[in-house]
């Protein structure tokens, strides 16, 4: 009888777990779209694009405002819906992300290091109080536009659900992933950015436009961060002008947990970032969720200072 | 004719900026979510980026970039001439000012001075030593919180409790040095981020202890020498010893005092500090750590007493703050306040001291001022206008803070009084422009 009960909890425990990990890499992927923006503009100007996060914020409330829209001239056909407000987002997200360069990095390139850093935590504070002077303080609702899913399993009253959205999520991510892995190795604005990741100054004298090189890649960066925006609206439903700001900090983890200018490292840093935050919350404590990732970013930083992915830097002198 | 075409092409994409984002406002009603329009307020920002693109460029080509750096030059030159003049005089009217001025002006003063110490302190670490800290407001918040719960639960008293604050600030300095010793500017930068979020969640729910988001009030007032500040006049009190009316605002002028002697204080030890081999290490390690490791300097407790000793005024700072407000609470110590003393340190130009008093006057009080100008505009000349302005003047207060960041940065990335006196020199010693220093001529 005991062993029976011993049986049926660990089955429990198994489902329980089966759920976290589902809802951890969910979470996973929004982060890990963030990361990549990060870890791009890292490898190229070797700079922390702190207004990232804010972007992100941007565009989720961009999703919402193309979704109310859409709704209120009769566009009621779901899949068209997200559609529309997905790539209206990315566009005007990326139009944010393009402004921000031009406006606050691109004078300062060359400075001293400090000054684009410091700008770009001016950058963050603007967007921020920018959004909440003209979008109100109060945090925005959305019912839920896929609602329901399929039970995977069910055991002793706890049913593993994986929902519509979640699977949603997981499918954009990848595809949008694909095309920007194609993007990346097989075009020639692919090439050109790679080049000026490794080494800028040459990539200039060989003829590449390096400023539009480096906007480019925060206009792509602000599209991925919108597009995680808009999945983290749906997901969550709620949204304020803080999201920006933590999901920042964490999805930078998940870029240095990485290895920070390597792109498959910034998703699988964001993949465990989003596992780790999600079975935290679980089995110890949700109130110390955002400890936990930023433990570990500090945890990871002095054993692993590269990464996992990353390469090792040799400075020279 | 370039010049139209290419602010059109601004407003054009101002046009797409704002459209959604002011145009469009999402407003909570009983159905839900519904968006409203909003066509003025987005014609209004387009055209001010039409027009300031238009004049700015005008202007752009009438001043080729030689005469910019020139009058640039000129200007720093003209600062650093003029700072032997100011400080001085700065100094003396933070002396005199509670004599002349009302309330209202002696308490933005201690505000002023409260930021102005925490910039003093930042400066050490960032300026003096080049290390980029991002959670200098966790230092803050360990001396606050020190403060409150020992007077809370020894009864110790603020002038105890003081060095306690500045001490255990100053150890989780060295514990939040030890880990990042190894890492480099940005990474650094992220990293004590983290580490003030850290803190300030653990305050948020840490509640047997801190009382989470509802923070500890009652935190005792200083005394003078053991009297108090009470408005009873009774036996121990200041009014009773002076034997003067007692009145609420010798409390503040007291206050007042405090907040200028600490803050004297912290600009006086690093003065000395920087004339110490202590001091000059942490100015090599700004400009060159590898040149400083070759030399033979100990970067490990170079960067730690830094770290320290920057906490530790930041602690003092701290346990000032709770005895001002007499109740604090975790909602005191977001990053928005590290992202602001650090701000006052870069615009005060990284490493000078009157350049950080100066900033911390024109971010603080310049704000403040502005509002109660606009509303004396508003009683003046019964215009709705202005008192709607000076009303929503503080929702604004954070969005001009960050473009003035951005701004600031753009045009003058070395901060206002960007010139730096070597602490050391062979000879005569001379005022070194900022751009020769970032030319290594420094």
């Amino acid at each position: 009888m005991v062993a029976l009960r011993a049986i049926t909890n660990r089955v429990c425990a198994l489902a329980y777990a089966l759920q976290q990990l589902i809802n951890g890499v969910t979470l996973g992927m929004i982060y890990g779209l963030i990361a990549v923006g990060y870890t791009m503009v890292y490898g190229i100007i070797g700079m922390i694009n702190f207004a990232h996060g804010d972007i992100f914020m941007v565009g989720a409330f961009l999703s919402l405002i193309a979704l109310l829209g859409l709704a209120m001239i009769g566009l009621t056909w779901v899949p068209v819906a997200l559609a529309l407000a997905l790539i209206f987002a990315a566009a005007i997200a990326a139009l944010y992300g393009w402004t921000v360069e031009r406006v606050a990095y691109r004078p300062l390139r060359g400075s001293f290091r400090l000054a684009p850093l410091i700008s770009a935590i001016g950058m963050s504070i603007t967007l921020q109080n920018y959004v909440q002077v003209s979008q109100g303080a109060r945090v925005k609702p959305l019912a839920a536009v896929l609602p329901g899913g399929v039970q995977l399993m069910e055991q002793d009253g706890f049913t593993v659900q994986l929902s519509w959205m979640q699977i949603a999520i997981v499918i954009v991510t990848i595809v949008i992933l694909g095309i920007f892995t194609w993007l990346v190795t097989r075009t020639p604005l692919g090439r050109t950015m790679r080049a000026c990741e490794q080494d800028l100054k040459m990539a200039s004298l060989l003829g590449i436009d390096t400023d539009r090189t480096i906007s480019l890649t925060f206009v792509i960066g602000a599209a991925l961060a919108a597009v995680a925006g808009f999945m983290f609206l749906l997901y969550y439903g709620v949204i304020d002008f803080y999201i920006g700001f933590i999901a920042g900090v964490k999805a930078f983890t998940a870029a240095v947990l990485g290895g920070i200018g390597s792109l498959p490292g910034a998703v699988l840093g964001g993949l465990l970032i989003g596992l780790i935050e999600v079975f935290w919350s679980a089995y110890f404590s949700v109130e110390y969720k955002d400890v936990a990732a930023f433990s570990i970013l500090v945890v990871a930083l002095i054993f692993l200072p590269t990464g996992i992915l990353g390469r090792a830097e040799v400075e020279k002198v | 004719m370039s010049a139209l075409r290419d602010a059109f092409l601004s407003a054009l994409i101002a046009l797409g900026l704002f459209v959604p984002l002011v145009g469009l406002i999402t407003t909570t009603t009983d159905r839900g979510l519904t968006l409203t329009v909003r066509p003025i307020a987005t014609a209004v920002l387009v055209g001010l980026v039409f027009f300031g693109r238009l004049a700015f460029l005008t202007w752009r080509r009438r001043h080729t970039g030689r005469e910019i750096v020139q009058s640039n030059r000129a200007f720093a030159e003209a600062l650093s001439r003029a700072g032997r003049f100011v400080a001085p005089v700065l100094l003396l009217f933070a002396i005199a000012m509670p004599f002349f001025g009302s309330r209202y002006y002696v308490d933005l003063g201690i505000l002023v001075l409260t930021y102005v110490m925490l910039g003093w302190g930042l400066n050490i670490v960032v300026g003096l030593a080049g290390l980029l800290d991002l959670g200098y407001v966790a230092f803050y918040a360990v001396g606050a919180y020190s403060y409150a719960l020992f007077a809370q639960h020894f009864g110790l008293g603020f002038w105890t409790c003081l060095p306690l604050a500045g001490i255990l600030a100053a150890l989780w300095g060295i514990m939040l040095g030890f880990p990042v010793l190894r890492l480099r500017g940005d990474y650094l930068a992220i990293v004590t981020l983290a580490f003030g979020e850290i803190i300030r969640v653990v305050l948020i729910n840490w509640t047997s202890l801190t009382n989470g988001p509802n923070g500890i009030s009652g935190i005792p007032r200083p005394t003078l020498f053991g009297l108090q500040f009470s408005m009873d006049g009774g036996e121990g009190t200041v009014a009773h010893f002076f034997n003067i009316e007692p009145a609420t605002i010798q409390r503040v002028i007291f206050l007042y005092y405090v907040i200028l002697g600490l803050a004297l204080l912290t600009n006086w030890v690093t003065l000395r500090l920087r004339r110490l081999p202590l001091g000059r290490a942490w100015e090599a390690l700004r400009e060159d750590e590898v040149a400083c490791r070759s030399l033979g300097i100990n970067v490990t407790s170079t960067k730690l007493t830094a770290f320290a000793i920057g906490a530790l005024f930041g602690g003092f700072a701290g346990a000032f703050f709770a005895t001002r407000q007499a109740f604090i609470s975790p909602e005191s110590f977001t990053f928005i306040e590290s992202a602001t003393v650090l701000a006052i340190v870069v615009l005060g130009g990284l490493g000078s001291q009157l350049g950080v008093a100066l900033a911390a006057l024109v971010m603080i009080g310049g704000l403040e001022l502005l509002r109660g100008f606009l509303s004396y505009l508003a009683d003046q000349m019964h215009s709705p206008l202005f008192a709607d302005l000076a009303g929503e003047l503080p929702l604004y207060r954070m969005l001009i803070f960050g473009l003035a960041l951005v701004v600031m940065m753009v045009l003058r990335p070395r901060g206002l009084v960007s010139g730096r006196t070597p602490s050391v020199a062979l000879g005569e010693r001379r005022e070194i422009a900022a751009e020769l220093v970032a030319q290594g001529r420094g």
